[in-house]
């Protein structure tokens, strides 16, 4: 099969990550590829991977063996020193939204923003069209703790677009929120998506997998037992 | 552009910081005010028991007396000789009669010696005043005036005079404010190294307090420097802060105390002449201390947050 890498948002072939010796390896030879514009779900139980590919794709690990390449970036060539440059690409959304918790809404947004050396105006231009899009706006000038946990996942999936990144990675987004809230965050990724930003979501939540209709794919101790489109939760 | 905007972030970061960690920086303040204190001290004292020791130095000199049968042509050539020597700065002749006038000079109230003088005829030898270019090597010019054809010029009645008794006290002296100079090095070693100990442990409980925000930084992608500045920013502003005080404690202390003592000097320590260089030194010194408090500032606050961001961005 003959696969054009550079059309692809997200390849990984044959990745392995072993942290312990002792104790197996944590991704097993994983292949994944992701086009653009997909929205694609990781499922599977604690300890299957998940966390171990999320890591892998922000470059908080390297993988034992293998290759990734995100966004055409080819992680074998990656210099240390061009790690921000890589993250400053791909939006990286928290179960624990990790927030700065003593900074307002406007103000955690625009942290993302200063830390790439925007300008002020620039900033003041662009925070109020992504907290339109999360459903925010009116809330700048809340407190994070003032906010509800749904409002402040979106606030976190704010700061995560308000780059434009190619790839939007969700880690357990709704993990710590009630029905009604998670499903407003998923809307927010779903239209995220129709912007046209890869989403890759992992999420415990069968009922989220099954109203999404998207591709899932199931990691089971550290390998891929699936990959299907418009697929249900399954374990 | 953007750099010039990140730069000030930066710098208004490390404000922020500096002002909300006022009490834990107090510390590192308080013991960098007193290393660059001793230094500024150390360095003023210092010049001013150079000053003393050179004054005192500069009196040393050697006088050879001649017998009165010496011709003018053998004065010349022993003239002649004597400032080829090395150490050899000047020599003076002086005649007879000028002796004789510096002599009742000298003596100008002491009437019974000058009338022993004058009823004598004029008894003091004639002389060669030789001025060294190194005190510490009279010995050289010692041995050329022991030489049995320079002993021949030289007057049998009256020995050689080499201040040699105020020489050694001299050494004595510059020894001491040798050891005194080593002490004050050693102690400003000491107290730097303290001073450095300090400001990595207050930076180090200032990257604890803000470990979460600094995580989120990585995550969303700060550079190195983005994360690192502010710490460094704060420890110079420690720096800057700690060698004004510095400067303004010695001024106080010089200052002051040429006024309160009404005394020109404590022993070998001048304090007119401290004071004096510390005002005509003063823009000079207070570079000094600046340059000195920035330089510990930045150096530890860069070695600690190298061991404790773990910046390392693969981690």
């Amino acid at each position: 099969m003959f696969i054009d890498i550079i059309d692809l948002m997200i390849l990984l072939d044959r990745v392995t990550k072993t942290y312990n010796k002792s104790m197996g390896s944590a991704l097993d030879r994983v292949s994944l590829h992701v086009e653009p514009k997909e929205f694609i779900i990781v499922v599977g139980q604690s300890g299957a991977g998940k966390t171990t590919l999320l890591r892998l794709l922000t470059r908080e690990e390297k993988p034992t063996s293998g290759k990734i390449i995100v966004g055409g970036v080819d992680y074998d060539k990656l210099k240390d020193k061009d790690v921000p440059l890589l993250r400053r690409k791909i939006g990286v959304v928290f179960q624990d939204f990790k927030l700065l918790p003593n900074r307002t809404v406007y103000e955690n947004i625009a942290f993302a923003l200063e830390i790439v050396g925007m300008g002020k105006r620039e900033i003041q231009h662009t925070i109020p069209k992504v907290l339109d899009i999360v459903n925010l706006k009116g809330k700048e000038k809340y407190m994070p703790l003032e906010l509800s946990g749904g409002e402040r996942q979106r606030v976190a999936i704010a700061r995560a677009i308000v780059r434009q990144p190619k790839i939007l990675i969700a880690d357990e987004p709704t993990g710590n929120l009630d029905p009604k809230h998670a499903w407003d965050v998923i809307k927010v990724l779903e239209k995220i998506n129709r912007f046209g930003t890869t989403v890759l979501l992992t999420t415990h939540n069968q009922d989220i997998v099954n109203r999404l209709k998207r591709r899932v794919v199931t990691l089971q101790h550290g390998r891929i037992s699936s990959d299907r489109a418009n697929a249900e939760y399954k374990l | 552009m953007r750099k010039i905007i990140t730069l000030e972030r930066i710098i208004r970061a490390g404000i922020i910081n500096f002002i909300r960690n006022l009490s834990l920086g107090a510390a590192a303040m308080a013991i960098m005010t007193v290393t660059l204190t001793i230094i500024l001290f150390s360095l003023v004292a210092s010049a001013a028991f150079n000053h003393s020791i050179t004054q005192l130095t500069d009196k040393l000199d050697v006088s050879v007396y001649l017998n009165d049968s010496v011709t003018q042509g053998q004065l010349n050539g022993f003239l002649a000789e004597l400032r080829t020597q090395p150490n050899v700065k000047s020599a003076t002749y002086y005649s007879k009669t000028q002796d004789l006038a510096q002599a009742e000079a000298q003596n100008a109230g002491n009437k019974t010696l000058l009338e022993g003088i004058s009823e004598t005829g004029n008894v003091i030898p004639a002389k060669i005043q030789i001025e060294p270019v190194d005190p510490n090597k009279i010995e050289e010019i010692k041995n050329f005036l022991d030489k049995p054809t320079s002993e021949a010029l030289e007057d049998s009645q009256t020995p050689t005079s080499y201040s040699g008794d105020e020489k050694t006290a001299i050494d004595e002296i510059a020894h001491a404010t040798d050891i005194i100079r080593e002490a004050g090095v050693v102690a400003v070693i000491v107290f730097a190294l303290i001073s450095m100990l300090i400001i990595f442990n207050t930076i180090r409980m200032a990257i604890f307090n803000r470990r979460d925000e600094i995580g989120i930084m990585r995550l969303l992608g700060a550079n190195p420097w983005f994360i690192r500045g502010p710490f460094v920013v704060e420890s110079v502003l420690y720096g800057v802060i700690s060698a004004l005080i510095s400067v303004l404690i010695i001024d106080t202390l010089f200052a002051g105390s040429a006024n309160a003592l009404q005394a020109s000097s404590l022993g070998l320590l001048d304090i007119g002449y401290a004071n004096y260089f510390f005002k005509s030194h003063f823009w000079l010194l207070l570079l000094l201390q600046l340059v000195l408090g920035i330089l510990i500032g930045a150096v530890s606050s860069i070695v600690a947050t190298r061991r404790y961001l773990k910046l390392k961005s693969s981690k």
